[in-house]
């Protein structure tokens, strides 16, 4: 009886593996994981498969194959590039769903009680991206500093932290057009101080102001121009120029130092 | 004895017939055994190089370079072990000699070796004619890489996993961190936005903060126009410009970090100065005693 229940547990064992076996040799398996996957079949911990890893991967493939000794250490650059990117992510995706229950328009107060009240997690993602919103701003102003420090900035870097000084203008700019959006009363007075803050530009403050609340205060059509600002006008520039960031670290050599 | 096809024969025939310059049937009838074999005028296995001076241009290590360029003289199988020796210690500024002929030169140099006095001279060195070249010397090339390395190698690790292990650790510890401040920490929602009821004080988001400040110091065309955009977006930009010192050890680049911590702190203090201690009216408080008009984080300082 006990012999019986062993085979019929190798059995089982044997069909399993050969399952997984046949579906890893097969042409679709092969075809969605490429070489260097370790998901493939026969993925080895070589030198090779570890260059293909990042090689193969279209997320990985913002990193080179290799990287300066020094830049691995988590003291170095604590991160700081890598979370004001991951921040921004975690505010598109959280962003994202927002919008299914936004609407830029007199409505937007109600919309957000009704997120935080009767909305299955609406009260969870709208902190989330409240506070990522925050730590981001926080995230890229430390990020700035720690490159001042290390004089990263230096040629051949120069015009990467000129698009670094853009980046957090940007950061600035999402962040503070989002602020007006839940339309209570922090945000409308918020706003209110900024945009008149923006109203003492020399020459032609008043227009700069009118432009900015799309009329002389703080209304329901402000409303809706931060609104289109802050989910597509400026994510879409700050991705262009996040990209070329990115971009600009590689071709300047990659990580700066050591020190 | 094995059988050779045919056409093998044939083909070893016609090549023994034109090394020998005999017809291919004699050969044939040669390999077979059926006639005796035509002697072969064994040519000179060494190759003869005509006489060049190598000019040893690296005089230092004399023995070594004299080695380097001898071992054609040595491979002459004739040349007695004397003549190696002699040459090995020929003087290093001198033009090194490195052919047979060389050779048998310095084996008749009067230099004495031990073998030469037992009378154990080789009598016969195997030598080509002077006439028939098929090779020269032209110049001893120095052993040296092709491509020149530009520059300093660097300590180099693979990305993976050197680099995305602590990265992806990194971003579940800001999403653990992120999941539990919105689980515990409420996002502020006042009343409706209503443009009748000014709150007093009205605050800007915590990061204008340091600006609303020096706004209560000086004109807003100052404070509110010309420091952000002169310096929060001229000068941020133009640092790199500006700052032409090529060091990047902290050491050596003390004013800048200087300048740069003074800024930390002036921005720093300014922002808590309007997060922490401006009231109604914009006008001094102590969060001790009035307590905090921060709405950004309601949550943690709405005392009741």
């Amino acid at each position: 009886m006990k012999n019986e229940k062993i085979k019929f547990k190798d059995r089982l064992k044997d069909i399993s593996s050969g399952l997984g076996d046949s579906l890893k040799e097969s042409t679709l398996w092969g075809s969605i994981f490429r070489p260097g996957s370790p998901f493939r079949k026969g993925y080895s911990d070589s030198p090779r498969n570890r260059s293909y890893v990042v090689m193969n991967n279209v997320l990985y493939h913002l990193h080179p194959v290799k990287v300066k000794r020094h830049g691995v250490r988590l003291s170095y650059t604590l991160c700081l590039g890598g979370l004001s990117f991951f921040t921004f992510i975690v505010l598109t995706i959280t962003g994202i769903w927002l919008m299914f229950y936004f609407r830029p328009t007199e409505m937007a107060y109600v919309d957000i009680q009704s997120l935080q009240t009767s909305i299955a997690f609406g009260s969870l993602v709208r902190n989330m991206h409240r506070w990522a919103a925050h730590i981001m701003v926080l995230v890229v102003f430390l990020h700035m500093s720690r490159v001042f420090y290390h004089g990263a900035y230096k040629a051949p870097r120069e015009f990467n932290w000129v698009i670094g000084v853009i980046l957090l203008i940007l950061t600035l700019l999402l962040s503070f057009t989002g602020y007006l959006l839940p339309w209570d009363q922090l945000a409308i007075w918020a706003v209110t101080v900024g945009g008149n803050m923006a109203g003492y530009t020399p020459v032609f403050g008043a227009q700069v102001k009118f432009a900015l609340f799309a009329g002389l205060e703080a209304t329901e059509a402000t409303l809706l121009r931060f609104y289109v600002l802050h989910v597509l006008f400026f994510p879409f520039i700050i991705v262009i120029f996040m990209a070329i960031h990115f971009w600009r670290v590689r071709k300047d050599g990659g990580i700066s130092g050591p020190l | 004895m094995v059988d050779i096809p045919e056409h093998l024969l044939l083909k070893t025939a016609e090549a023994r017939a034109k090394a020998l310059g005999i017809s291919v049937e004699q050969a044939l009838a040669e390999m077979r055994g059926e006639v005796q074999p035509t002697k072969i005028e064994k040519e000179p296995d060494v190759i003869e190089v005509t006489p060049i001076e190598v000019e040893v241009k690296e005089t230092p290590p004399p023995a070594a370079e004299v080695k380097e360029t001898a071992p054609p003289a040595v491979e002459v199988k004739e040349t007695p072990p004397p003549a190696a020796e002699v040459k090995e210690t020929a003087p290093p500024a001198a033009e090194v000699k490195e052919t047979p002929a060389a050779a048998s030169a310095v084996k008749e140099a009067p230099a004495p070796a031990p073998e030469k006095s037992n009378g154990q001279v080789p009598t016969e060195v195997d030598f080509a004619p002077e006439t028939k070249v098929t090779q020269r010397l032209l110049t001893v090339v120095k052993a040296k890489p092709i491509q020149k390395p530009t520059s300093e190698p660097v300590d180099k690790v693979n990305t993976w996993p050197h680099l995305m292990l602590p990265e992806f650790i990194s971003l579940m510890a800001m999403t653990a961190f992120l999941i539990f401040i919105s689980a515990i920490l409420q996002a502020p929602l006042l009343e409706e936005a209503n443009p009748n009821i000014t709150p007093n004080p009205a605050k800007a988001p915590w990061y204008f903060l340091g600006l609303q400040e020096l706004l209560s110091y000086w004109d807003p065309q100052i404070a509110g126009v010309m420091i952000p955009l002169l310096i929060g977006v001229a000068a941020f930009m133009a640092i790199p410009y500006i700052d032409r010192n090529k060091e990047n050890k902290p050491s050596k680049r003390k004013y800048a970090i200087m300048l740069w911590t003074f800024f930390l702190a002036g921005a720093g203090t300014l922002s808590l100065i309007g997060i922490l201690f401006r009231g109604p009216g914009w006008n001094w408080t102590y969060p001790w005693i009035d307590g905090v008009w921060f709405d950004d984080l309601l949550d943690w300082v709405h005392f009741e």
